[in-house]
């Protein structure tokens, strides 16, 4: 009942800062200023917002649930390549969307790529596949806050009214708070999952009476000793994990974030301190995640630490069906949750249910984001706002959020989550093999618009096939591979307990390398298509 | 500062990324409770935020800073 009331309660402050709290009054209203803050954020908002911003559910209980069952390896995976990665790609990338949308306006990448390439339809194929890839995200957060809120209150509150309540408030206050109130949300949102951390390994670790005698015990038992070191990835497999980060910047609400900025020196706090903020979430998410492996006295983890050895105990003997719900046993995506419930007085648990709102909600910038492409990308660019005004740019930006959210809601009642989960694995291979799109408009004057389309299709047919691969080609246990093209004697398309692999690598490094290849080969044969000197001249000056 | 150099650092931080020298060691466990494969990727990302604090104040795109009007 207490965590329910304090999750009730964050939701309604969450919803008062995103509408009322940080609105401007000497901001002008306009699509600019809905769409973008005017493009006046300040440096501390800046950074915790656009950090808040690449959080989402995974980061405090993902991140945990996939060290439960994998180990320490899940900070390298995603945490310390990301740090490397993210920031550069701000720094190089980033900095230069920022002085683009300064100088000519842009709101969104299609923009700034139909100016930089010449061309108008192109840019909406490239709109219509960032925007198909951006759904299963906001489909995902509102089955997050459903199943959240149907947790914390004890099964209080259902699965349709959590999820719907979920909805109206980042409806809410994206409909009326725009880019300031969903910055100003985030960063309130990032400051949680920061202190979070290091209260939940503080009380934890008093729970479990020290962290020193579970790590020597799981390093005493050849269960759980590999769970400490990497000796069970492969090191393509840890090598291919670094390419993922490069969806970030690709992602469109990252680069519509970047115009946000109101200098470009804010961006210099962002890139030194984006790291540390990486550590300080998920060292604690990760280390938690590991020893729970030891926290078997809590009830529930002792279940899924058994789930877990019949498992790996039973191997290829199990049906299918036995192994399925062996690994819906298993899954540590609430390891966090049940360690606090185990350790933790009812305050942190309260907190604790605030803080996984805070991640499940972190779909607020991505339904602006597909509110902005919208409105720049298709109604503007077909030429409804010359007919219709600025006014009824906004208002339509802000039916297509209400609109949007209410058919993620109709679709998450009705469909099950597992579909969404694998889709917004894509999700990421996809926006990393989008990313030359930025690299080549940016650096490279020979770059054409034909290029940009066939990286574009590229990525569009290979998400589509990955997804095929996936769900049509049962998961085969693990350690085995099950051959889907060899030549030779080498398996070169295999499909792994974790997924497809390509010669040994995560789909999103061909993904990733064959789009690259694509624009440059592609731009070399159109290169009678490169735009006129004057545009050229607005990229590459001097 | 050079492109080059630039790129040689960037290059030198992403390839100690790849740490297959402690592929398969857990110990030390340092301060008693990190393995040395956490313990290392913590202090890569630290110096990571070090690497990217000398970018920033030797490589910065001040020429995207000048006052610019709306085209």
């Amino acid at each position: 009942m207490v965590q329910t009331g304090v999750v009730l309660a964050y939701l309604a402050l969450v919803m008062y800062l995103g509408i009322f709290a940080f609105r401007s009054r000497r901001a002008a209203p306009g699509a600019e200023e809905y769409f973008v803050a005017g493009r006046k954020l300040g440096p501390a908002v800046f950074l915790l917002s656009l950090f808040g911003t690449n959080m989402t559910a995974f980061s405090i209980l993902g991140a945990s649930g996939h060290a439960f069952a994998n180990g320490i390896v899940t900070y390298g995976l995603m945490a310390s390549s990301s740090a490397l990665v993210i920031p550069v790609s701000l720094l190089l990338i980033g900095t230069r969307l920022w002085a683009l949308g300064k100088r000519h306006g842009f709101m969104t990448p299609v923009q700034m790529f139909r100016d930089r390439w010449e061309c108008g339809h192109i840019g909406t194929v490239i709109f219509v596949v960032q925007a198909v890839l951006l759904v299963p995200y906001i489909i995902i957060a509102v089955m997050g806050g459903g199943t959240t809120l149907h947790t914390v209150s004890g099964g209080r509150v259902p699965f349709w009214l959590g999820g719907g309540l979920v909805s109206l408030v980042v409806t809410t206050y994206v409909f009326f708070g725009g880019m300031r109130g969903t910055a100003w949300v985030n960063a309130f949102q990032t400051v949680l999952f920061l202190l979070f951390g290091a209260i939940a390994v503080a009380v934890v670790s008093a729970g479990m009476g020290g962290f020193s005698t579970a790590m020597e015990s799981m390093l005493a038992s050849p269960a759980t000793a590999p769970l400490l070191s990497r000796e069970r990835i492969s090191p393509l497999y840890f090598l291919s994990y670094t390419f993922i980060p490069l969806s970030s910047i690709a992602f469109p609400h990252i680069a519509i974030f970047c115009l946000t900025a109101e200098r470009l020196s804010h961006f210099k706090k962002t890139i030194v301190f984006y790291p540390l903020c990486m550590l300080a979430i998920w060292l604690p998410s990760v280390f938690l995640g590991v020893a729970a492996n030891r926290a078997t006295d809590v009830p529930a983890i002792a279940a899924k630490v058994e789930a877990r050895a019949e498992l790996a105990a039973g191997g290829p003997a199990l049906s299918q069906d036995a192994r399925d719900r062996l690994r819906v046993q298993a899954a540590g995506d609430d390891v966090i949750l049940r360690l606090v419930e185990g350790y933790a007085p009812l305050w942190l648990a309260a907190l604790l249910g605030a803080a996984v709102m805070a991640a499940v909600m972190a779909s607020d910038s991505q339904i602006l984001a597909l509110s902005t492409m919208f409105t720049e990308d298709v109604f503007t660019f077909y030429g409804g706002r010359r007919r219709f005004g600025e006014a009824m740019q906004v208002r339509t930006g802000r039916a297509f959020v209400v609109l949007l959210t209410a058919i993620a809601y109709l679709v998450a009642l009705r469909m099950p989550q597992s579909i969404f989960d694998l889709a917004t694995q894509y999700a990421f291979a996809g926006y990393a093999a989008l990313s030359p799109l930025l690299v080549a408009a940016l650096f490279w004057r020979g770059s054409t618009k034909w290029g940009a389309l066939a990286s574009t299709v590229w990525t569009a047919a290979a998400v589509a096939f990955v997804a095929v691969v996936q769900t049509t080609v049962a998961p085969p246990p693990p350690g085995a591979g099950v051959p889907i093209l060899t030549i030779g004697d080498i398996d070169v398309v295999t499909r792994a307990a974790a997924g497809m692999m390509v010669a040994g690598f995560l789909p999103v490094v061909p993904m990733t390398v064959i789009s690259a290849l694509l624009m440059v080969v592609v731009s070399a044969l159109t290169a009678r298509t490169q735009p006129a000197k004057d545009t050229l001249a607005k990229y590459f000056p001097g | 500062m050079t492109r080059v150099a630039i790129a040689v650092i960037l290059a030198v931080l992403y390839g100690l990324h790849q740490d297959f020298w402690l592929w398969r060691e857990a110990r030390p466990l340092v301060f008693g409770v990190l393995p040395i494969g956490l313990f290392y990727h913590a202090a890569y990302t630290v110096a990571t935020a070090v690497v990217l604090w000398v970018l920033v104040r030797i490589a910065w795109p001040s020429h995207l800073e000048e006052p610019v009007t709306r085209a």
